[in-house]
This record gives structure tokens, sequence and C-alpha cells, in this order.
């Protein structure tokens, strides 16, 4: 390939006033600003719901508190999903894509720069809307008020004689809005990979980091649309008078669960798509050895991607689904694993033999790998459809979907902040306060999440905003309450690592990590444009050619 | 994965009130609940050995392969994959699922396909926001939030088959004792059985979030000896007590909205949309469990529903304290 740090003269150096880099920054089509607006964005909520969280955590420190009431706590979980799924993960990962993907295939934008500017506003005002619900609820006449229907609003609590009111029409907007932001984002990338490679970069020697992405964007375009189809659906109920899910009207309930997990499930493929693709990058850089098995990890990958279509109603087997459909949804489910355990294997593949640095984001990395395969054992038991008639709706499923959030897609999505941040800022973060953050993280992780499984074996429903002091209930909830607390704790050192090493970091240089992918044979942050001339590469790992002109994995491949 | 087995089963096994059950799904007293848990162990196990395997290997690449200062510079010999390894971790995993599928697949059968004895109970449940209602269709029987079954001897099954549907929302039946979930939802007809041999009380609550006071829609199971269950079933079977001491309190019940939403056999009080109470004192909870049946506790619901319940669809009637006394009076006599 041509390699080529040469910075096209950078506009930012400039001195400029606040206004003009407020226009700049507002009116930007670049790749790599939107990329942050995204993640910046998406942090300023992480601290919004994590707080939202810790509320929820202090109610139910011990049995009947009252430290909210019980319609303040029914909004506060309804908003800690909604916004952690919705405006958290997804715009987070997006972010990264969107800074990434360009770079790592040679490209000097996405294919649609302005459409990308357009989805990005659209989330954005998604989220405000979210959030104005506060104010505007009940009209502005009334109190403030946030809905209260749980993430999934269900029918028919989501009906108008169960929910007066506006709260739950700004969710419904907000997700509208925001879904069309991530169908924009799915488009984009697909365009962008299928037409914006450089020369030399076929299929099978894009880093798989992009690969995943793009299996990813692909299922954004399936599933996010039959969700915007239902709150379109869910409009016309509360509004035009008609009676989709309108069950006083003989409407149907099942069919908003089927249109919501039939988004929902794969939804959470394409929150864990992109944080695969970050371990899949990590995890051979420290490991100073290939990806073990490329092809494979990205059959794997596909595979997933299909097989997460057809597993929704896993979600729905107390709803008195008939045997035949339990099986086929029981079947599904399981085979889910396969190609998932096939990617961890292939991950341990990489570090087998290999010369593990423990750097901050490969710390991450193997916290992910480890939780990340509890994760999918609990999928497994929830899977089995009579071990879920049990475990569904409690605080089992609860722990299990925030082993899979926190302890796969939160440490997969720090140890990539750990592992770009350098790249985005010029800076590298702090090495002791990224331990710090790590270990801390950890103990308040498992405190949490580990022990969170109990009270669901227990009987312990979840969304419930008081309890009786059945036996067990209370110590194991203290735990992890405290827990959440720790986490808070290792949350702050990591955004003060942020703030500090972006002043008074130590600097980057292009290729802090001695990796092999593209973003790190340009400048630390990489110029506008990227690439002063398109490189041309010829294998997967253009750098390590780069860099062992004598022993090139185009010699391999 | 062990380890949380044991602290599950310790937890259980310090069951403080013996009046009741624990709501341990690990403590299953009915055959849906026991087959459940057969198949929960057998999953345990498999899962168990996966994760002690893998983890296994995880632990040893980090230490065994861990970057040494020695090393420093040089880089490690460069493996791409191996198509026979890859195949290995893909054939085991295959045949694990395949052996899991079995598993499950069987028990699924075995619960939701279990035809109907004719010596079986029926109960309706209907769920409301925020209580159950219990019909006994073939014993004439309306009662709320305690529901009363016979025990049933495993050499002469007497199940309980219970049909379950939705006034409102969504709402989930769920005994963790006796059986899985089941989803009560508006416009479907949905089925379970139970078939508990030791007598006793079996605790549960609502497991999908239904509104506001969710968290407040507890449920009991009287699990009665055949005798008891007889003797239960004939007092529910009478017409609700006329006792002439009480009568201010029955014209004040009878003549403010209580009746809208309340039935007393006998009387001209049927409306349906809140619990039956004409033999409310047979029932040792108030407000779907949220509160023992206590004269104190039952005015107080009366007086202000909000202090025991927030968010419950019973209004504060603002009774005066002489009429708050007399309805609780009337309400007392109803056994």
């Amino acid at each position: 390939m041509s390699m080529n740090v040469v910075a096209i003269e950078n506009l930012q150096s400039a001195k400029r006033s606040w206004t003009e880099t407020l226009h700049e920054w507002v009116t930007t089509v670049d790749h790599k600003k939107l990329g942050i607006l995204y993640i910046g964005y998406a942090l300023l909520f992480l601290v919004i719901a994590g707080i939202e969280a810790l509320i929820i955590r202090i109610q139910l420190m011990h049995a009947r508190n009252n430290f909210v009431s019980a319609q303040v706590f029914n909004r506060l979980f309804t908003m800690h999903g909604t916004t952690m799924i919705f405006f958290v993960a997804m715009p987070i990962l997006f972010g990264f894509a969107n800074y990434l993907v360009p770079l790592m295939i040679g490209a000097r934008d996405m294919a649609f720069p302005r459409l990308n500017a357009f989805s990005f506003w659209l989330t954005a005002l998604g989220g405000l809307l979210l959030y104005f619900s506060l104010l505007g609820g009940n009209g502005l006449y009334g109190a403030g008020n946030a809905p209260d229907i749980g993430w999934w609003a269900y029918a028919p609590l989501a009906a108008r004689a169960f929910s007066p009111g506006h709260s739950s029409d700004y969710w419904t907007i907000a997700l509208l809005v925001s879904g069309f932001g991530s169908v924009g984002t799915g488009i984009n990338i697909i365009a962008t990979v299928s037409c914006m490679r450089c020369r030399g970069m076929h299929l099978g020697r894009m880093p798989l980091l992009v690969w995943l992405n793009l299996v990813m964007s692909g299922m954004i375009l399936i599933v996010v649309t039959p969700l915007t189809a239902a709150q379109l659906m869910l409009l016309v109920d509360r509004y035009l008078g008609g009676h989709f899910f309108d069950t006083q009207a003989g409407g149907s309930a099942t069919l908003w669960m089927h249109f919501f997990w039939i988004f929902g499930h794969p939804e959470v493929y394409i929150l864990i798509l992109p944080s695969f693709a970050f371990i899949s990058e990590i995890v051979p850089v420290f490991s100073r050895k290939p990806i073990f098995g490329y092809p494979v990890m990205v059959g794997a990958t596909v595979f997933i991607g299909f097989v997460s279509m057809s597993v929704w109603a896993h979600h729905m087997f107390t709803i008195g689904m008939n045997s035949y459909a339990n099986s086929f949804f029981a079947i599904t489910s399981m085979c889910v694993g396969i190609p998932t355990g096939i990617k961890i294997f292939n991950w341990l593949g990489t570090m087998w033999g290999g010369r593990i640095l423990f750097k901050t984001p490969m710390l991450f990395a193997i916290g992910f790998l480890f939780q990340f395969l509890i994760a999918g054992l609990t999928g497994i038991m929830l899977a089995v459809a009579p071990f879920d008639w049990q475990l569904t709706l409690s605080y089992f499923v609860v722990a299990h979907f925030h082993y899979v959030i926190v302890g796969g897609i939160l440490f997969a999505l720090f140890g990539a902040f750990y592992y770009w941040y350098p790249k985005m800022t010029g800076r590298m973060l702090s090495e002791t306060l990224g331990k710090w953050h790590f270990w801390l993280f950890v103990i308040g992780f498992h405190m949490t999440f580990d022990v969170m499984h109990i009270p669901g074996i227990l009987g312990m429903p979840r969304r419930i905003y008081t309890y009786e002091p059945r036996p067990g209930w209370e110590a194991l909830n203290l735990v992890i309450s405290i827990g959440a607390v720790v986490q808070a704790i290792a949350v702050l050192i990591f955004v003060w690592n942020l703030i500090h090493s972006y002043f008074k970091g130590a600097k980057a240089g292009n290729d802090p990590w001695d990796a092999w992918t593209l973003e790190w044979s340009v400048s630390s942050p990489p110029p506008a444009y990227n690439f002063a001339s398109v490189p041309v590469v010829a294998s997967r790992r253009p750098v390590w050619d780069l860099k062992h002109p004598e022993d090139p994995d185009s010699r391999y491949e | 994965m062990f380890a949380l087995l044991v602290n599950v089963i310790a937890a259980a096994a310090a069951a403080p009130d013996s009046r009741f059950s624990s709501t341990n799904i690990f403590a299953p007293a009915s055959t849906p609940a026991r087959k459940i848990f057969g198949l929960s162990m057998f999953v345990l196990v498999v899962t168990g050995v996966i994760f002690a395997v893998v983890a296994g290997l995880l632990g040893y690449a980090v230490v065994k392969f861990r970057g040494r200062a020695a090393d420093a510079g040089r880089e490690p010999a460069q493996v791409y994959g191996s198509t026979q390894i890859e195949l290995a971790w893909t054939v085991v995993p295959v045949l694990i699922v395949v052996v899991l599928v079995l598993a499950t697949t069987r028990v699924i059968h075995a619960i939701q396909d279990a035809p109907e004895p004719a010596t079986a109970l029926d109960v309706t449940v209907i769920g409301h926001q925020f209580w159950w209602e219990f019909r006994y269709p073939k014993l004439g029987i309306v009662t709320a939030n305690e529901m009363h079954i016979p025990a049933s001897d495993p050499a002469h099954p007497t199940p309980t088959f219970l049909k379950l549907l939705s006034a409102d929302t969504d709402h989930s039946f769920w005994v963790p004792e006796l059986g899985g979930k089941t989803d009560l939802i508006p416009n479907r007809v949905n089925e379970m059985w139970l078939d508990p041999a030791r007598p006793g009380i079996y605790l549960g609550q609502c497991a999908q979030y239904c509104g506001t006071q969710h968290a407040k829609m507890l449920l009991r199971v009287s699990v009665d000896q055949p005798p008891d269950f007889a003797a239960w079933v004939q007092a529910q079977q009478r017409a609700a007590v006329q006792d002439p001491r009480v009568v201010a309190g029955k014209h004040v019940f009878e003549s403010t909205s209580c009746i809208n939403c309340h039935a007393v056999s006998g009387t001209p009080a049927n409306g349906r949309f809140g619990p039956d109470l004409a033999h409310l004192m047979s029932r040792a909870t108030i407000a779907s469990g949220a509160a023992e049946n206590t004269p104190a506790n039952l005015r107080l619901w009366i007086q202000n529903p909000d202090a025991i319940k927030p968010g419950s669809l019973m209004p504060a009637m603002k009774l005066s304290d002489a009429d708050l006394d007399a309805v609780t009076a009337y309400l007392e006599t109803l056994r």
C-alpha cells in the first residue's frame, strides 16, 4: 500500500471564536466530527440514565422503602430502559462506526455525508423529545410527567384508556424520529462499505469491525422498520380511532408484542455486533497475532444476523403460545449459541500462543470475554422455554440482559474508548486511571449483576417499586445497590479520565498500540478527509505489511 | 454458577415464617414446577461444565501467554486459523444444542399438552388492575386474591386447571413453587395447571408490569386437604350473612357507590369492577395482599385506599367517621 501521513491543512488549528466553532460543529458533515457528536451525546444520556438507575437502586435497597413513589419509580425504569437502549447504546455505537468505518476502509468520508448529519440530528431530536415529556407529558397546563409504560410499552397499557395525557406520545415520537435516524445510518454504512473501499480492499480483506457493522446495518434496515410501523399504528390507535392494539375494541395485545420483539430481539444483536467488532480489533493487537479464523468469524457474524431474526418470540414464552411455537423459538434461540460460541473460541484462539499485553483496552476485552460467556450461558437457560417460564419477568432476566449490555456491550465500549481515544484526540488516556476504572467497575459490576440473578430465582419479579421482606430478598438487594454505587464511582473516574487526558494526556502519535489497520496510518486526530492520497492494500493488515515488508500478510492470504 | 446454586438453596432452607411457602423456583411443589426444576438442573449442569471449560481456557491463556519483558519487541508466531480446530468447536456446540433441544421440547410437551382429567377442578382467573378474581364455574363461587384448591393425591390426582383472562391490561400469574408463569392477556384465553400435594399457603404475585400498583398485586394459593377444601366450598356457596345488628353499615354500603364495583350475594350490591365481598372475612388479606385483613386496616382501606396502595383504582369515599365505623362493622360480618 502507499503510506501517507501528509496532513491536509487543518482549519481547526486556526484561532477562532466559540461561535464559529459551534457553527462548525452544528453544520458539520464530517464523519469524524459526527462520530464524536454521537459519542458525546450518548455519554450525556449515559449519565442521565445512570442516575435514574441509581435512584431505582436506592428505592430497592430495602423492603417497603418510600424513597420514591410508585408512579415515579415506574417512570424511572421506563426512562432508564428507553434511554439506555435508544439514546445511549445505539448512538454511541453509531458514533464509533461513523468514526472508524471510513478510516478502516481507506475512504475519505461516508457515502452520504449529509444523510449522516441528518441521521445524527434526528437521533438527537429523539432524545430531546423523550425528555421533553417531563415538561409536556400532561400538556403545558399540567404537572410534568414522563412515560410509565415500560420500555416495551405493551398494549393495552399504552392505549389512551390506560395512559392518558401525552407522556406515551413523546415516547412514541421519540422512537419514531430516532428510528428514522437509525435507518439513515444503516443505509449510509451499507453504501459506504459497498462503494467506498480503497483499492485492494475486497470484502475478504475488510477489517472485522467493518464486517460486523455492515451486518449490523443490514439488520437495522430489516428490524427498525417494524418498530416504526408499530409506533405509527399506536398513534393511529391513540388519535385516529384505530383498534390495532386497543383490546377494549377487539384489538390484539399480542400483535404489539410481536411487532415490538421482532425489533426488540434483533436490537440486542444490533448492539452486540459492534461490540464484537471492538473486541475483534482489540484482542488481536494486544495478543500480537492476527484474528484466528477470519473467514469463520465473518460467517458466524452473517449467521447471527440471520438467526437473530427468527428468535423474537422467546420474549413471549409466557403469553400462551402453543407447544410447537414454543419449541420452535426455543430451538432457534439455542442455535444463536452456536455462532456466538464459535466467536468466543476464535477470540481465545487469537490469544492462544500470543504475547498478551495487559493495557486497559485489553483488560476490558478480557472482562468482556468472561462476562459475555456467562451472559451467553444464562441466555441458554432462558432459551429453554420451561425454565424461562420461571425465570422470565423476574430479576434473573434483568440480571441476564444487564450481563449482556453492561458486562458485554459496555465493557467492549470502554475498551474501545481506551483503544481509539488516542486516535480521536491525539492524547492517551491515563493508564493508571484506566486501571482504577477497570477494577472498580469489575468489582461493582459483579456485586450488582452476579447477585441480581438470585432474587429472581427466589421469586422476585421485575418492575416492582416495593417488595415484602421475603427470605433473602432484602440482603441481596442491598448488595446489588452497593455494587451500583461502586460502578457509578468507576464511571466518574472514567469521565474524569476523558476530560483530564484531553488536556494533559501524553501525546499519542499516529500509532500508539503498534496496530495494523488503516486508521493508525494517519495522524491523530486524522486530518480532514483522512487520506491525502487514497491507500492501496494487499491484505487484511495493511499496516503490518508496511512494518514487516520481509514477511507481509499478503503472502499468506 | 454452582456457588450461586448453593446460595439459593441455603436461602430457601432459612424460611423464617413457616405458615407460608418460600417463593423459590428451586423448591417445586407441583408437577409442572417439578418438571421445570428437573430440566433446570440438567441445563445448569450442562452450562456449568461449558463455563468451567471455557473460563478455564480463558484463564489459562491469560496466564500462560501473558507478555513477558524478555519477549519485548518480538512478535509471536502469526497463526491465521485452522480448519480442523474450527470444525471441532462448531460440531461440539451443535451436539450440545441438539441434546438441549430434545430435553426442552419433551418438557414443553409434557406440561403444555397434558390432558385434563375428569377429576380436575376448573378455576377461571381474571386479572384486574391490581387484584385477582377467581371464579369456580362448576361450583358457583366467586372470590378474590386468595385461591383455594384441593391438595392432589399423586395416587388419585385432582389437579387444578386454570383458565386465565384479563379485564384490562396484561398480567402474569406466578406462584413459583407451583409452576412457571402464564400471562393474562385481554381478548385471549390462556391455560395452565397445578397439582400440589402438600397443603399450605403458596405465595406469588403478578409478574407482568400492569400499571402503577403492579408491585402490590400479590397472590396466595391455599392448598387445602380435601375435607378442608369441601368445607371452604360450602362456606363460599352460602349466601352472605345478613346480620340485623349492622343494618346501618349495610345501608351506607348500599347507598353509596360501593355497590357500583363490589358484589355481596343476596343484596342489591352486584358490581363487578372490584372484588366480591360476600365472604370478605374468609380472606386473610385485603387489597390483593397489600395488608392483613384486620378491622383497623379495613377501616383505613375504606377511608383512604392510597394510604395502603397508592394508585389503586378504589376511590376514597370521603365517609364520615360514623359511617366508616358502620361500614367496617358491616363488612366484618361477611364471613
